[in-house]
């Protein structure tokens, strides 16, 4: 097992070369350091000077990817390219071009991001298999075709809707939370109940009917049958048998989230004020900060490599029979 | 008048074209006809299908664009042509012109009075502070009170005019399908419907502003069905560029194995750990930089915006392969074990005939399903990506443009609530009907759940 993650965790390092690689190539078809230069020193006429001193100061004096006047290796590391990615790899994202630090600035982001992310993560499972699974006992009844149509119809609502009319009901015309806004200290939870409730509603139709045919899936096999031909009671059929069995689906599609709740929602975030990474993205996508954009697509490739492991390692929890070699 | 052809109308029409085709040259094959006359055999299904062909038929003819001619004024000696800068659609003449009668700003559906107060003159020419009247709502009204009366008229002679439609649309059909197994009555009544509707916005939309009018007293009602072609073409062109793509990799990867294999793989790796929204968002500002650099590609306003619209269309079909090149890799690596192609192999039959004649026909349900499942996907993505900026370009009516551009509104007192409703209306209509279908195409055509029934 131990050998197993070794090589996986290596596996990575090739993928997150190629992400670099493509984040680097797809900034700098269009924008060259002279325009970052020119556009982050701010006027519209700036000295060469001033432009080579940014570039100097920076790390941006260098060739992008091939280096011809170095020797040897040099070729290709003495490069901005290698200079930046190298940095990524210890996790020094370096300053932002607006000159904060994004390591501090993404450290101390995480954490309300977690604390909208994490409650709408595992409330939304809960209800979305409480209530697939009231949908399984009945089963080919008229009542399941009917919460189908009603799963679909909630899919087909845009998640904008939810936000804005979630907003629009709870805080302004019963006025039971703010619009929004976070607060570190006292009441936080007021801050993160309309949000959550938004995140859990809005994922309703697509979970609970994803979670459905997973059951259907597991009760349509043989052992449930025997199992109530012995005589077992209906729920203890769903809890005791088709739940646990459904469980190596079910890990297939949820695991793989779970690290990628650090990076948050972008449009949750963004509506409600929340200061997390996901508005943090938003922000650097809106005024083209390339630093930030480079340092969330690592970061956020990096927690989906680790979630592919850990939804390989939990199979083996779920499933005895796995063995990862 | 002078038609032009915007490169998305081609594409669109293509589109169809091709698919039309398609459907042709299968129309004796029994198993698709088996399978497709088990999607139309449900009510649910036939409905479905009729809204979805009626948004096709809206953002078709909204495809087909002219530049009216202008007249010369008497004063000009020269015979030249000139033309309106501004381009039209077949759409824009069905529907009476309803695009062009702008108020100032805000007004509530059906008012008579703007919806806030202006400095206007009084009957005798004094200034006062009151609702100015809307230039283009009731103005044929003696009173403001016989607003409902005026209405309900209209409304009943709109229905009969509405009727009259149905029956030369229908009738046809019905003396051409009536001993047909499937239950096109659904299909019917989903076309008067429609039908019915359509009738009577065209000819209320004369006399009122159905859904009120927006910030820039721009129609609501008519810029949401302006949403429908750029949400139908959206959802269309962006999975067929991200067809071609998906197949050959997958196809390629899963057949070859091997070498090929694992490049394949490496790349939908790459590209899907990417949180998806970042790479959209920074292709998207790429191109857009790229055409601020090069303003004088586009002859037209409307070309860049079209340009700028194929541009979306390309990006996320490229970024969203890997999943559609994860299920057809591994259905092609479970197909090339199986004996025929052995057979075919031992036979010496090329890999590209092999591919062609028994590989690909039997990936091309995971290609009706993804096209049809992801269709409903990418209209609800617009709105999201105009929401974040990376959109369709602000001056293409979009029903994310409108969200993005009304979210503010609900704020006010009194709410403006009636451009939100008409985006969201017409977006859950369409999403729906095709959420719906693809659920029914998705049972009918993957023998999972068909091999389940036959158990069943």
């Amino acid at each position: 097992m131990f050998a197993y993650i070794v090589r996986r965790l290596l596996y990575a390092i090739p993928i997150l070369i190629g992400v670099n690689l493509l984040t680097f190539t797809l900034f700098f078809v269009v924008n060259s350091p002279d325009d970052m230069a020119a556009s982050q020193l701010g006027d519209k006429y700036v000295t060469p000077e001033a432009i080579a001193n940014w570039k100097q100061k920076n790390g941006y004096d260098k060739p992008l990817f091939l280096n011809s006047q170095a020797a040897g290796v040099g070729q290709v590391t003495d490069t901005i390219f290698f200079d930046k990615s190298v940095r990524l790899f210890a996790f020094d994202f370096g300053r932002s071009e607006s000159g904060r630090d994004i390591t501090t600035d993404v450290a101390t982001r995480m954490w309300p991001s977690l604390a909208v992310a994490l409650p709408t993560f595992l409330v939304g499972i809960g209800v979305n298999i409480c209530v697939a699974l009231m949908v399984v006992m009945f089963r080919g009844t008229r009542l399941d075709r009917g919460a189908v149509f009603v799963f679909v119809a909630l899919m087909s609502i845009s998640y904008l809707f939810y936000i804005i009319g979630g907003q629009f009901l709870v805080a302004k015309t019963w006025r039971l939370v703010p619009i929004s806004g976070f607060h570190t200290e006292g009441q936080v939870w007021k801050f993160l109940v309309l949000p959550v409730l938004v995140g859990v509603v809005a994922g309703i139709g697509a979970g609970a009917r994803w979670y459905r045919t997973l059951f259907l899936e597991e009760a349509n096999q043989d052992y449930v049958r025997t199992a109530r031909a012995k005589g077992c009671s209906e729920l203890s059929i769903l809890f005791r048998h088709i739940l646990p069995n459904a469980l190596i689906p079910i890990l297939t599609g949820v695991v793989v989230l779970i690290p990628s709740l650090f990076m948050g929602s972008l449009l949750i975030e963004s509506f409600f004020g929340i200061p997390g990474l996901g508005s943090y993205m938003l922000d650097a996508i809106n005024s083209q900060d390339f630093a930030i954009v480079r340092s969330m697509v690592f970061i956020g490739s990096i927690l989906y490599i680790v979630g592919l492991l850990l939804t390989d390692i939990s199979y083996t929890w779920a499933d005895p029979r796995v063995r990862l070699s | 008048m002078k038609p032009v052809l915007l490169w998305s109308d081609a594409l669109i029409f293509l589109l169809v074209i091709s698919l039309a085709l398609f459907f042709w040259r299968l129309r004796h094959d029994p198993q698709t006809r088996e399978r497709w006359a088990e999607v139309f055999s449900s009510r649910l299904g036939m409905v479905a299908f009729t809204i979805i062909a009626a948004y096709i038929l809206v953002a078709l003819l909204d495809s087909l664009h002219f530049r009216r001619a202008l007249e010369n004024p008497e004063s000009l000696a020269t015979q030249e042509v000139f033309y309106d800068n501004k381009v039209s659609s077949v759409f824009d003449v069905l529907t009476g012109g309803m695009g062009d009668r702008f108020e100032r700003t805000y007004s509530a559906p059906f008012a008579l009075l703007s919806f806030e107060k202006e400095n206007i003159k009084d009957a005798s020419g004094r200034d006062i502070r009151d609702f100015p009247p809307l230039r283009h709502a009731g103005q044929h009204l003696a009173h403001p009170d016989e607003r409902t009366a005026d209405i309900l008229v209209k409304s009943v002679s709109a229905l009969l005019w509405g009727l009259l439609l149905c029956a030369l649309v229908i009738t046809p059909q019905w003396l051409l399908l009536r001993g047909s197994a499937l239950p096109w009555a659904a299909s019917w009544l989903t076309q008067g419907v429609i039908l019915c509707a359509g009738a009577w916005t065209v000819s209320i939309s004369h006399h009122y502003h159905i859904l009120g009018t927006d910030q820039g007293g721009a129609d609501v009602l008519y810029q949401s069905l302006k949403g429908i072609r750029t949400g139908v073409l959206l959802g269309t062109l962006a999975t067929l560029v991200m067809l071609p793509i998906a197949v050959t990799l997958g196809v390629m990867a899963g057949y070859f194995k091997g070498w090929v294999d694992d490049v394949v793989q490496y790349l939908y790796t790459t590209l899907s750990s990417i949180p998806g929204i970042l790479l959209i968002a920074a292709s998207v500002l790429l191109f857009q930089v790229y055409i601020d650099l090069n303003p004088d590609f586009f002859a037209v306003g409307m070309e860049k915006a079209d340009a700028k619209f194929i541009a979306l269309c390309f990006i996320l079909g490229v970024t969203s392969w890997s999943t559609l090149c994860r299920l057809i890799r591994a259905e092609t690596l479970k197909i090339s074990q199986l004996g025929y192609v052995q057979a075919a192999h031992a036979f010496g039959v090329s890999h590209s005939r092999i591919l062609g004649r028994h590989v690909l026909p039997n990936v091309v349900h995971i290609i009706l399903i993804t096209f049809v499942l992801d269709f409903s996907a990418l209209v609800l993505a617009e709105a999201v990506l105009s929401y974040i900026g990376v959109g369709v370009d602000p001056s293409m009516g979009s029903w994310g443009n409108m969200i993005n551009g009304a979210r503010s509104e609900l704020s006010r007192e009194p709410t403006i609530w009636w451009t939100l409703t008409g985006a969201f209306f017409f977006m859950f209509i369409l999403v729906l009907a095709a959420n719906l279908f693809s659920d029914l195409v998705r049972d009918a055509f993957d023998p999972r759940t068909s091999l389940r029934r036959a158990e069943a």
